[in-house]
């Protein structure tokens, strides 16, 4: 039987005794001032308590709690440094919040092999500072790499500014130990390139916690580019902007970061930390080209030809290192310079492809005035990832609600144009309505019973990532998609 | 170009063979049929199923059915100056995307650029139901669901019937040379990991009785300038070179004894296993011609963090894969009888229990 909240309930006071004698004394919080630093993870719209909260240490611990909750039908979610955007890591009021947080150990650096390979509550960033000495570094860089840690990237598929020639997390790891939910640990992966049977590595990364929780990462590390160059070019028309990512790209050169941002974005990042962003343009692109330094200075040149011709309005070069880091730090300080413009914002996350940006863009502004919230829009150009960020303040009676109704006009947007409600935020619990737009229910059927392959009661993390079709049901009762009713099969209440 | 798609009636094979219970054995060009377990069932054939539904050079991707011939895909790319970075083998010229991505084979650019199933964005397919899903999409990045279309990269068909794939694909290197280096495999194992180390553009190596080649890839500038710091003399058959060893033309293969493929961590040393070796990807493929039995390699494989398969088979034999350890079984058994719950995929190719 799944897990039902309903069946039995859970005597606490006897769970955390129980948990007490696998892990110390201090390692289990039950009391509600212990509980609330955990009652969200960044998408702090959501928050909930969980029954309690236990940071084990070692992996045989958490073997054993997972045995004794699978045992008494306890759920169980999953948690790294909490800085996940989709309610991920959100606490179940009657389960077990599972901090990772003291598996935060390098266990090995092998810089011949250029693999590092560490406990899941190792920071992104700690990982590039350790093996720097190396000339190595870990390249998928989220923008909160100095907070997040290697297992919540995994869990999430994480991926960053340079992705579209690095990959993803999922690129970027080469060895997995997991436990599933009866206690066992497995080894996937391998520290060859390739390893027998499925590719359960893949079908890990990006699971969101549902499938087994994850106590090593053995990333891939790579040698640190010789040079890196990065050119500010600014447009008086974001479509103009957009043409310009098609052309460098048919251009047959793929930037290391290929970064746009809208008027607005551009405004609060200046005010913010005065990269010298010309804040009288409608977009800017920052385009950053690494490799060698021959092949730097030879796409330098093309990528400020293929820019004039494209028609903007102003190239820059940075001058040097400092200019480089400058021109970056805008740009990884949007999303807090965006939330100084109002009380709250809303981070959006969907892939478009990157042709049908100006209908998106344009669609966007026209729901931006039907909803009276303002947007920002910073924006992965390379590979049609989104971040529009609407401004709010949840002070305001019913403005998160429309926040909210706005936020997934955008998701089926994104749908609608060929792309996916989440680059790389993953669903968690605030895009799980959409899923049910994104897939059908046969799809989302196949889903649930890959759940089941690994976890038959479904304790791991319930209630997140793929709706039940009830739920669908529920929500499409709103949601008319194509002039169908979905789940026809599915009875109405 | 012409496209045909042939969806439904797969489908209609499918949902019969998943009403009677009897196994399919899908088949496209038939080119990698010596790979895996021989089985035999009746084949269901997607070579009909074929055409680019969709090529978007400035998007780089492009989606096709998946009887479309690899060779139609790789000249539809060449003519945009595009290619699929992970080099795939074809083994024939009637090679199809569905099994190149079935099997996940990836050629001598693999080490430096990723694999086949790196590339994947996403799948139709049918699983044993004869039920149509797509899952991923078009787009570099998509975190929505879980990832099926990179667990049915490589799952030899036992998942499901891949339908559709689109794939993720890069521009060509502006040039490429081959440098020839004389030395031993102990100094060219130092060497390759040394380099690894730099950001220098190798995109393939490979250690053979003739010594090491190591390819470079990017523009003219880089590569006279990386040629200087690895030496080693040009050699004036590159292309050729390297095609031969991705398609096993190469003198090497042209051997009766059993080929096994061996998956290693890239540092490991020399194997003590009795046979013929040829080295790619900086020493993590290890080709080896040898008549040691099975156990003995798996073995050898396992300790080194490894795997191997029998790749080519001289004899019978029911182990082609590195057996599983129980648990990991248990999971492959329950994943299976979630996407095929009467084992009519392709049954026993991969393992002979599912």
């Amino acid at each position: 039987m799944p897990h039902d909240p309903c069946t039995r309930p859970i005597d606490k006071s006897k769970l955390v005794s129980t948990l007490q004698s696998i892990v110390s004394k201090d390692a289990v919080l039950f009391e509600a001032e212990d509980l609330y630093p955990y009652e969200c993870d960044g998408l702090s719209a959501y928050r909930k308590l969980p029954m309690l909260v236990v940071l084990p240490e070692t992996i045989e611990q958490v073997q054993q709690i997972l045995k004794h909750c699978h045992q008494e039908n306890i759920p169980v979610v999953a948690r790294g440094a909490g800085t996940g955007l989709s309610g991920g890591a959100l606490p179940l009021e009657d389960g077990i919040l599972l901090s990772l947080a003291k598996f935060n150990k390098i266990l090995d650096i092998n810089a011949e092999q250029r693999i590092a390979r560490v406990q899941p509550g190792v920071r992104n960033l700690a990982i590039s500072q350790a093996v720097d000495s190396h000339g190595l570094y870990y390249a998928p860089d989220p923008s909160s790499q100095i907070a997040c840690t290697i297992g919540g990237n995994v869990a999430e598929n994480s991926g960053g500014v340079h992705c579209l020639k690095y990959g993803l997390t999922v690129h970027n790891i080469q060895q997995l130990k997991i436990i599933t939910i009866d206690g066992e640990l497995l080894t996937i992966g391998a520290s060859g390139l390739d390893s027998a049977g499925y590719d359960l590595l893949a079908l890990m990364t990006g699971s969101e916690g549902m499938l087994a929780v994850i106590v090593e990462v053995s990333v891939k590390l790579l040698a640190k580019p010789e040079r890196a160059q990065v050119i500010l070019a600014a447009f008086d028309d974001v479509v103009k902007a957009g043409t310009a990512v098609g052309n460098i790209i048919s251009a047959g050169i793929i930037p290391a970061g290929l970064e746009m941002m809208d008027k607005l974005a551009i405004k609060a990042a200046e005010d913010f930390v005065h990269a010298g962003y010309p804040t009288n343009a409608e977009a800017i692109l920052l385009c950053e080209l690494d490799g060698t330094n021959e092949e730097v200075s030879e796409h330098v040149l093309m990528v400020r030809k293929i820019l004039n011709a494209s028609g903007a309005t102003e190239v820059r070069t940075a001058k040097d290192e400092d200019e480089r880091i400058l021109f970056w730090k805008g740009r990884k300080a949007a999303f807090p310079a965006v939330g100084r413009l109002a009380p709250d914002y809303y981070c959006m996350d969907g892939t478009i492809p990157r042709k049908r940006l100006p209908e998106v863009l344009k669609t966007m502004a026209e729901l931006s005035r039907e909803y009276n919230l303002p947007v920002a829009n910073v924006f992965h150009a390379g590979d049609g990832n989104l971040h529009p960020l609407i401004l709010y303040n949840a002070n305001n009676e019913g403005e998160l609600e429309r926040t909210e109704e706005f936020g997934s006009k955008i998701l089926e947007l994104c749908i609608k144009v060929g792309g996916t409600i989440t680059g790389e935020h993953g669903v968690g619990i605030e895009k799980i309505n959409q899923m049910c737009v994104q897939f059908n229910a046969l799809e989302l059927t196949q889903f649930h019973a890959i759940k089941t392959a690994f976890d038959p009661l479904g304790l791991l993390n319930p209630g997140k990532a793929v709706p039940t079709l009830h739920r669908c049901a529920e929500f499409g009762a709103m949601h008319i998609h194509n002039g169908e009713l979905p789940f026809p099969d599915l009875e109405r209440f | 170009m012409n496209t045909s798609d042939i969806s439904k009636e797969l489908q209609d094979k499918v949902i019969t063979a998943s009403n009677k219970k009897t196994p399919l054995s899908i088949q496209g060009g038939a080119t990698k049929s010596f790979y895996g377990r021989q089985t035999s069932a009746e084949i269901l054939d997607t070579r009909d199923h074929q055409g680019i539904i969709n090529y978007e050079p400035t998007e780089l991707v492009i989606t096709a059915h998946a009887g479309t011939k690899l060779s139609v895909i790789e000249q539809t790319l060449a003519d945009n100056n595009q290619m699929l970075s992970f080099e795939p083998p074809a083994f024939g010229d009637a090679a199809t995307i569905g099994g190149t991505i079935a099997c996940n084979l990836s050629g001598p650019r693999r080490a430096y650029c990723g694999a086949a199933r790196d590339y994947v964005l996403g799948t139709r397919l049918l699983n044993g139901k004869g039920e149509i899903l797509s899952f991923g999409g078009e787009v570099m990045k998509n975190v929505a669901g879980y990832d099926v279309s990179r667990l049915v990269t490589g799952a030899l068909g036992t998942l499901g019937v891949i339908l559709d794939v689109s794939l993720k694909i890069l521009p060509r290197p502006e040039a490429e040379i081959t440098l020839a280096h004389q030395c031993t495999i102990t100094e060219a194992f130092k060497k390759l990991n040394h380099w690894a180390r730099s950001p220098l553009p190798i995109s393939a190596s490979c250690f053979t009785d003739a010594g090491m080649h190591i390819r470079l890839s990017g523009t003219e500038g880089t590569i006279k300038a990386t040629k200087k710091i690895i030496g080693g003399d040009e050699i004036n058959n590159s292309d050729h070179f390297w095609h031969s060893i991705k398609e096993q033309q190469h003198s090497f293969f042209n051997n009766d004894r059993n080929l096994w493929r061996l998956s290693v961590a890239s540092n490991s040393k020399e194997l003590s296993l009795n046979g013929k070796y040829l080295y790619e990807w900086a020493g993590a493929l290890r080709w080896l011609l040898s008549d040691e039995p099975a156990d003995k390699i798996y073995k050898m494989a396992s300790s080194l963090g490894g795997h191997a398969i029998l790749f080519r088979n001289q004899t019978a034999n029911d182990n082609t894969f590195q057996p599983l350890p129980e648990a990991l079984m248990k999971l492959h058994k329950n994943l299976k009888q979630s996407f095929d719950p009467y084992g009519i995929l392709n049954p026993g190719r991969m393992y002979k229990d599912f």
